[in-house]
């Protein structure tokens, strides 16, 4: 189905990345370090590469960077729990999406589906639905249970932002600075208060959410593979 | 000191031993300095003697050794057949020590009380079967040989190259009544040796030569004479103290030093010393302090002060003696502590041209006087003879011809008064009102001054107011008689007034030293810590002296500052080495002392019987910067209390770092158990389930297989939550963990939480009551999830199966409360601190729960961070337990944030400071 580059030093875990990706049907290729990786995304361009941070000849950053100075491929990053730091900064340098270590492979393979949907070629649709809940992105109408809900025009701009790039995850910073403006990306009580009003009008549980769920430390991410 | 009286009378322990000593038999024991000087022999004879008497002696065993003049004085003595002992197929004839008790005779002989029983016998020892016949009230004598004694085994090993393998114990020969030294020249020994006369021990056969050398017989004669001395002593004393009788007991010597405040002291103390060190004698310096010590010039006052730290230095004792009477108290102190000898100065003149020296040899009666000459006296005899003319302490400043001066007024002043009075009244008045001017000046300026009023009031009245008149001449026989009583009058009356005076002040001083002394240790007791004692020694020390003071100590090895009053960090060269000086060698030095005098300070150690435990540094700015006798000594006294003190907070401090090394220790080893148990736990399971997985493929239907696979699963899971718990500790541990705070919404963080443990809590409901107003908090949402994910994992462990778990929040004024609920078995009021300790789990029956000891302390240390605090509480309605989770509401809100009824872009000037309120839902669902 597609071509997958991984990139990790431990041979393990390349090991079943290679079975379990390649029981999904893609092909995958391997490279154990990070100038292997950078050569071989320009020599062969895969559909996607998956990038561990922590590799022994270089950072894993830097590998984004690398990657990214002549390549759009989308790169998932696999980073540590605690390192929220890290993510936000693959994120920022041009990485598509995380996974946190240690990861099951149904979230791995979650994240590659997305990534791949996600790939520059893939057009923008129109329309997102995420449980019952219905966005019009051009018509900029939302449906819960086909009822139009009322937003306010913050709300909007903030569950569109979201829905642009729906299952995918978006810093603070990201969303701050698309809704806001520049000035306010430090300003991140304003995005608690309004994901949370969001929630409140758009989730069965607000407690318990399961449409606009939080990316701890890093950002939010609008989900529409629920279940 | 003890007061005479106190010994006067009998002491209920010495009541009470001798009480005792009643109803039990007394022993007697002839003590040998070695085999052969007829030991036995005088037993035997002493024997002889109190059967004569009518005793009722039997033998219970003496050994001949087979020599006939033994064996011929055991005739007519009744003798207890001996009892035969069967050991090791052998029969040996040991004392019948039930016979004995059953004979019951009042006196019974045993010999050779160091004597090994076979084994067998009811006693090991023979000084036991001593004890039994005592107890029973049955009089005995033994015989003991000095090598015999425990406490001299190895000194005479050493001497006489014989190992003692038959010892008694030294408390033995202590609780025997009556101790009889049989003495023997070691030449006669040897020549009863020669003559075979002597009954040597197999084992000592070897030996023989060398233990009967005159060499180690002498030696060994010493120690049974010094043995038999010494319990003389002992004796003696405790006649004295049955029978109340005061000493001198002339039995253990000891010499008293007495000191006067004159430069003779020193040589005194030395002269004492050396003779204290010749005798082998304790010894003590004493100095006795009347009324008129504050008024002696400093001077003196110094000589006192010197030899009492020569004399310390020199091994002495040193006590000062409040009194008057100075022969008196000096006796009085040798009485009660059984002084035998009574060092004096030749040439100490008391009043009235007396010397004390005459006074004490007078007086001493049963003591041994000794006079050593000083030389000194009379090269310096003013010091000596100094009447106490010198102005008290807080009147230094009328010195010199002052006080003269205003006897002059005084009497100008009495003079023209009696001028006035004169011709109303008779003579006699005239007299009295002089008398008035002398006794005031003796108030007022003490003897000397009132002296001379007194005289020149003498001539006064007798120029002005006797016949005739404005001449010295006297004509009646009245007026003679008149001024003649005037002057004896005016003297005493000085004498006594200026007396009185003397020992007010000498109150006062001692108050005022005594009232310093309770303040500072009233000061330094309630000091909790080393810095609080530290400041409380000098500032006070500052204060009492009137200059400045610092205490050093060794920090981390060389020693520094580490206090001062005015504050000071700096020493100059001089006195940093004075002050290592005193630190190393324990004794003063600097300023006024005799090590380093040109250093600005005087250092001090501060002593304590554990060691030195700093220095303390004083240092006066008044010009000479001399300290006074009296605030040396009172310095002296200081530096103890301060010491005490140190080492009071540092023994306090040692304590605590012992009880901080073992909690580590308890900590490493509950770590390494938890590592040991909690990592392998999972493993082993993984790697069943694994190999079970490998090796029997075929085997295996679909379900079993996804079974073992799950297992993994749930075993790695569990794995990677204690490992992040490990590294959660470890960094909450090396303070590397600090919440990266953002401003945070306390509900998600509970979302998020919840989610991640779902499969922990297996199907328990979940009640979540959040406020709906809960305000923004500044939080790191990673670490905060961690720590709810913890107590849902908590609550989920000791929850029965189907035990809900409640989550609840409210804001309550600064801060915003949330607790966890679970319906377990809650946790007993006395755990409830110790659940957040590392590894600490409570007990939990026998459904012992996979915890890892760690999640609740991970927790405490996060919130913590966070400025909140955590605890338990009872569970709702009495059921389980809360952990209650306090979180600050920060002070400074957020900005409102703009909404989109302010349609235009960004509006970063939001209106309102008010929390923003999290909108209930417009149209709930």
């Amino acid at each position: 189905m597609a071509r997958i580059l991984v990139v990790d030093d431990e041979a393990q875990i390349r090991r079943f990345l290679r079975i379990s990706l390649g029981a999904n049907g893609h092909a995958v290729a391997e490279a154990e370090t990070g100038a292997e990786a950078v050569a071989l995304v320009r020599a062969d361009p895969p559909d996607l590469v998956i990038l561990d941070l922590g590799l022994p000849d270089m950072d894993g950053q830097e590998v984004v960077s690398a990657i990214r100075e002549d390549s759009a491929v989308p790169i998932l990053v696999l980073s540590v729990r605690a390192g929220e730091g890290d993510k936000v900064e693959a994120l920022d340098r041009g990485a598509e999406d995380y996974v946190a270590k240690p990861f099951g492979i149904a979230e791995l393979m979650a994240r590659v589906r997305v990534a791949l949907r996600r790939s520059p070629q893939a057009p923008k649709p129109a329309v997102v639905t995420a449980g019952g809940v219905e966005i019009d992105l051009d018509r900029r109408i939302v449906q819960r249970d086909g009822a139009e809900v009322r937003l306010s025009r913050r709300e909007q701009d903030l569950l569109f932002v979201l829905a642009r790039s729906a299952d995918h995850v978006l810093t603070h910073q990201q969303i701050l600075r698309a809704v806001w403006g520049p000035a306010h990306v430090e300003d991140t009580a304003y995005l608690r208060v309004y994901v949370n009003q969001l929630r409140q009008k758009l989730e069965a549980d607000a407690t318990q959410p399961q449409l606009i769920v939080t990316e701890p430390g890093v950002g939010y991410r609008l989900r529409t593979d629920q279940g | 000191m003890v007061k005479s009286e106190d010994t006067d009378r009998p002491s209920p322990d010495a009541l009470l031993e001798a009480a005792n000593r009643e109803r039990r038999g007394t022993l007697k024991i002839f003590l040998g300095a070695a085999p052969g000087v007829g030991k036995t022999y005088a037993m035997l004879e002493a024997a002889h003697a109190a059967r004569r008497d009518g005793v009722d002696v039997v033998v219970g065993l003496v050994e001949t050794h087979g020599r006939a003049e033994t064996a011929r004085l055991l005739q007519g003595l009744d003798t207890v057949p001996r009892a035969a002992v069967e050991y090791r197929g052998r029969v040996f004839q040991e004392m019948d020590l039930d016979a004995i008790l059953a004979r019951r005779p009042a006196l019974v002989l045993v010999d050779e009380l160091a004597h090994s029983n076979i084994p067998g016998s009811r006693h090991v020892k023979r000084w036991q079967d001593v004890e039994e016949l005592l107890a029973a009230g049955i009089q005995v004598w033994s015989t003991l040989n000095v090598q015999h004694l425990e406490s001299l085994n190895d000194v005479v090993q050493r001497i006489a190259g014989v190992a003692v393998r038959e010892t008694v114990p030294d408390a033995v020969l202590k609780g025997a009544d009556e101790i009889e030294l049989i003495d023997l020249p070691p030449e006669e020994l040897r020549k009863r040796l020669a003559e075979g006369k002597v009954y040597v021990p197999d084992q000592a056969q070897r030996a023989v030569d060398r233990f009967f050398s005159t060499g180690t017989l002498t030696a060994l004669r010493e120690m049974a004479l010094r043995q038999a001395a010494e319990r003389v002593d002992a004796q003696m004393l405790s006649y004295m103290r049955r029978h109340g009788i005061a000493g001198p007991w002339p039995t253990r010597d000891r010499i008293l030093v007495a000191v006067g405040a004159d430069p003779a002291a020193p040589r005194l103390v030395r002269a004492a010393a050396r003779m204290a060190e010749r005798r082998q004698l304790p010894w003590t310096v004493a100095y006795v302090e009347t009324h008129r010590h504050p008024g002696l010039p400093e001077a003196a006052k110094a000589e006192v002060t010197g030899a009492f730290r020569l004399a310390q230095q020199l091994g002495a004792e040193t006590v000062v003696l409040p009194g008057e009477d100075i022969t008196a108290e000096l006796l009085g102190w040798a009485r009660a502590n059984n002084v035998s000898q009574i060092v004096l100065g030749r040439g100490r003149r008391r009043r009235f041209g007396r010397m004390l020296a005459d006074d004490v040899l007078r007086r001493a009666g049963a003591y041994d006087v000794l006079l050593v000459g000083t030389a000194t006296d009379r090269a310096a005899p003013a010091v000596v003879t100094t009447p106490p003319t010198a102005p008290p302490p807080d009147r230094a400043d009328m010195a010199g011809w002052q006080p003269y001066g205003w006897a002059a007024l005084a009497l100008v002043a009495a003079t023209l008064l009696s001028w006035a009075v004169f011709s109303l009244l008779p003579i006699a008045n005239v007299s009295l009102v002089y008398l008035l001017a002398v006794l005031v000046t003796a108030t007022r300026f003490g003897l000397v001054p009132s002296v001379v009023t007194a005289v020149a009031a003498f001539f006064s009245f007798n120029f002005f107011f006797t016949e005739p008149r404005f001449s010295l001449r006297v004509n009646t026989s009245d007026d003679l008689l008149t001024i003649g009583f005037f002057l004896v009058a005016a003297i005493l009356t000085g004498q006594l007034a200026s007396r009185l005076r003397a020992q007010i002040e000498a109150t006062r001083t001692s108050q005022r030293r005594t009232a310093n002394l309770y303040d500072f240790s009233r000061r330094v007791a309630s000091a909790a810590g080393e810095d609080d004692v530290l400041w409380a020694v000098v500032h006070h020390v500052a204060a009492t002296l009137q200059g400045r003071a610092l205490v050093l100590l060794p920090v981390d090895g060389p020693l520094r500052i580490r206090a001062g009053y005015p504050p000071e960090d700096r020493l100059d060269d001089r006195a940093e080495a004075a002050a290592q000086w005193a630190w190393l060698n324990g004794q003063r030095a600097g300023r006024g002392s005799d090590t380093l005098p040109a250093a600005d300070w005087l250092f001090l150690p501060l002593k304590t019987l554990r060691g030195t435990v700093g220095v303390l540094g004083v240092a006066v700015d008044r010009p000479g910067g001399r300290l006074s006798a009296d605030q040396e000594r009172l310095l002296d006294t200081l530096a103890d209390q301060a010491a005490l003190a140190l080492e009071r907070t540092q023994l306090v401090r040692e304590i605590e770092a012992a009880e901080v090394a073992r909690e580590k220790e308890q900590l490493r080893t509950a770590l390494l158990s938890s590592l040991s148990h909690d990592l392998r736990t999972p493993l082993v399971s993984i790697l069943g389930a694994s190999t079970s997985l490998l090796t029997l493929e075929a085997e295996l239907d679909d379900e079993s297989r996804r079974e073992l696979a799950r297992t993994i699963q749930e075993e790695a899971e569990r794995l990677n939550r204690f490992v992040q718990n490990l590294l959660d500790m470890t960094r909450l541990g090396s303070g590397g963990l600090k919440p990266k705070t953002d401003w945070a919404d306390f509900s998600d963080i509970v979302a998020q939480a919840l989610a991640r443990a779902r499969p922990l809590l297996r199907g328990r409901p979940v009640r979540v009551d959040l406020a709906p107003d809960l305000p923004l908090l500044q939080l790191d949402p990673v670490l905060m999830e961690q720590v709810l994910f913890n107590l849902l994992d908590n609550a989920a462990k000791y929850s029965p199966a189907t035990g809900s778990i409640t989550i609840w929040a409210r804001r309550r004024g600064d801060q915003v409360v949330a607790e966890v609920c679970d319906q377990g078995p809650g946790i007993p009021p006395g755990d409830r601190d110790r659940v957040f300790d590392m590894f600490y789990r409570v007990a939990g029956g026998d459904q012992q729960t996979a915890g890892t000891g760690l999640g609740l302390a991970i927790a405490k240390g996060i919130v913590e961070a966070h400025g909140g605090s955590i605890g338990v509480l009872d569970g709702m309605h009495g059921v389980g337990a809360c952990l209650v989770l306090r979180l600050p509401v920060p002070a400074d809100l957020p900005p409102a944030p703009p909404d989109g009824a302010a349609p235009d872009g960004p509006a970063p000037d939001g209106p309102a400071r008010d929390a923003p309120v999290l909108d209930a839902p417009a149209g709930k669902v």
